[in-house]
């Protein structure tokens, strides 16, 4: 029986259903006892709940009326999860249920402590049911217990990762509102890097790059690199793909302010500095990537828009 | 699956569809190379806006694509790449390397106009 | 915490599947558009592996969570096929996409955080790779 127990409180990812089913026969029979209870007395354990829920002033957030729907949903996902042993389903409606929740400021805490207020209203009404039967409450609960614990630790973990994914979304938005890629012509980008570059800020920067090449419709792209002291070989990497996946978005790329430090770093790594668009300032890039763009006619001969 | 493809003036217009198997790459290659010599094209774009991602055989297949059209005297431009698919791509160290490609199909018909302008 | 996706692979159409459904499961993980680009791509290359050299085999989408308790994917890319007799030469890395034997191997890691490759000749591939979130 422990090791059942236990069995069935560990992650998913270690675990084998089919086996389960098979170690836990005699279960499936107390189960179908249970879920049967918990569905006949639906009304009166979930009005129970939602006055526990009140009293513990948890989901401040939501009105009455959002309470009682939500709790009437995630009451029927509990039982259905009890029912089948599968949890699917329990985790899909959590994360849809953390989906609507997190923008109305619901904390970690108060999901749990609402899944385990709901499996002590179960588990006291199993007592109250069986208390005349003392074996039999015992065999009840060793069933319950484990698919109880194992639908709250769903319900929390998918929960848990909503929020994180959401606060993940969050920290991007800010990083691309703090990252200006600059069009200063039509069909012309700016990119000034500025400071200590890590690979991971110079992976957004090349996504925000390409994104803002699609938006924008670039054709050239001034990567303005005189205020990065340093890159390491990491980061120097980052560069070059930059360099590659613009001209794979038909850009043209023209790095600007290259020092002698960084120019060592690029060779390091085998880049041909030949074939990199290279430019010594800013302004020297910008006055390339006019003539590039066609803005200035150098030779008469040249038509508009002679660039490749 | 067919990808269709479509004939503007002496340019050959290939769209490629997301769910692309290797099959369907080669049947591109083999029916591109026979539309380019049937009609004497002078150009082939092939959009792969709708392509999910570019792999080690996409991009062989499209450099064999484009190096055989070559023979035929025609270019090949490769429009449409997403911006995640040619992060993946470049870290995954595919360049498409001499292929010209451009950001969409109305810059690809521009610069295989340029060309064509050009030489003459 | 999910389940398991496992695909079979025996046919080119499988390396589609596969690398959508990767792409599906990836985002639903937590990964960006981009990171899931990266993930499908790195998929399709696995699969296409054994389909070439293996005629078939299998590709598993499992998520993960490490023991600082960050989120991630790991896909197991198996098959009893031929096997690699020259690993080492298989990830040699001549940062061009026939590098590495042309199994594409070399790109694939520089792709994930993690990356485990067992074979023998004779006794088939499997090769695991892991992406974890930030």
């Amino acid at each position: 029986m422990q090791r059942e127990k236990n069995m069935l409180t560990e992650p998913v990812t270690q675990k084998n259903r089919a086996v389960e089913l098979t170690r836990n026969e005699p279960k499936l029979e107390l189960l179908r006892e249970l879920v049967a209870h918990l569905r006949q007395n639906r009304t009166l354990l979930r009005e129970e709940w939602v006055a526990r829920i009140a009293e513990a002033r948890l989901l401040t957030a939501m009105t009455q009326e959002e309470i009682f729907a939500e709790a009437t949903s995630v009451y029927d996902s509990y039982v259905a999860a009890l029912e089948t042993g599968t949890f699917e389903a329990l985790q899909a409606y959590a994360r849809n249920l953390s989906e609507r929740i997190i923008p109305r400021g619901v904390e970690t805490h108060e999901v749990v402590g609402i899944v385990l207020l709901l499996r002590d209203v179960l588990a006291r009404s199993l007592f109250a049911k069986y208390q005349t039967d003392f074996e039999k409450l015992n065999r009840i609960l060793d069933a319950y217990e484990p698919a109880a614990n194992r639908i709250a630790n769903t319900v929390a973990v998918g929960f848990v990762q909503e929020r994180e994914r959401v606060i993940r979304q969050q920290q991007e938005a800010i990083r691309e509102l703090s990252t200006p890629v600059l069009q200063v012509r039509e069909r012309l980008l700016i990119l000034p890097i500025i400071g200590v570059i890590d690979p991971q800020r110079a992976r957004q920067l090349t996504e925000q790059l390409l994104r803002a090449i699609r938006t924008n419709r670039a054709k050239v792209v001034v990567i303005d690199i005189t205020g990065v002291a340093a890159m390491d070989v990491t980061v120097a990497n980052h560069l070059v793909q930059t360099v590659e996946a613009s001209r794979l978005l038909g850009a043209t790329v023209i790095v600007t302010g290259l020092s002698p430090e960084i120019a060592q770093t690029l060779v390091t790594i085998g880049v041909d500095l030949g074939k990199m668009n290279t430019v010594g300032d800013l302004q020297g890039g910008i006055e390339q990537a006019e003539r590039l763009l066609g803005y200035k006619v150098v030779n008469p001969e040249q038509g508009p828009g002679e660039g490749r | 699956m067919q990808v269709p493809i479509l004939k503007q003036g002496g340019v050959l217009i290939a769209t490629i569809q997301a769910a692309l198997s290797d099959a369907d790459l080669l049947e591109l290659r083999t029916a591109l190379v026979q539309q380019v010599v049937r009609y004497r094209s002078s150009g082939v774009i092939v959009d792969v806006t709708a392509m999910d991602v570019m792999d080690s055989f996409a991009s062989r297949t499209l450099l064999e694509i484009s190096h055989i059209i070559r023979l035929r005297g025609a270019a090949t431009v490769i429009v449409g790449i997403q911006p995640e698919v040619a992060f993946a791509m470049v870290q995954l160290g595919l360049t498409l390397e001499d292929i010209p490609t451009a950001l969409d199909l109305e810059e690809g018909l521009a610069y295989l106009q340029q060309k064509a302008r050009s030489i003459n | 915490m999910a389940s398991d996706t496992q695909i079979l692979i025996t046919s080119d159409k499988d390396v589609v599947t596969a690398r959508q459904q990767g792409r599906a499961v990836a985002l639903q993980t937590g990964f960006s558009m981009s990171e899931a680009t990266l993930i499908a791509t790195a998929i399709s290359e696995l699969a296409r592996n054994i389909v070439s050299y293996a005629n078939q085999g299998s590709v598993t989408l499992k998520p993960v969570h490490g023991s600082n308790g960050a989120s991630g994917l790991t896909i197991v890319a198996s098959d009893s096929g031929p096997g690699i007799a020259d690993v080492t030469l298989a990830l040699r890395d001549g940062y061009s996409s026939s590098g590495g034997l042309g199994l594409g191997l070399p790109g694939v890691r520089r792709l994930m955080d993690e990356f485990d490759i067992a074979s023998r000749a004779g006794s088939g591939t499997t090769i695991t790779i892991t992406k974890w979130l930030p």
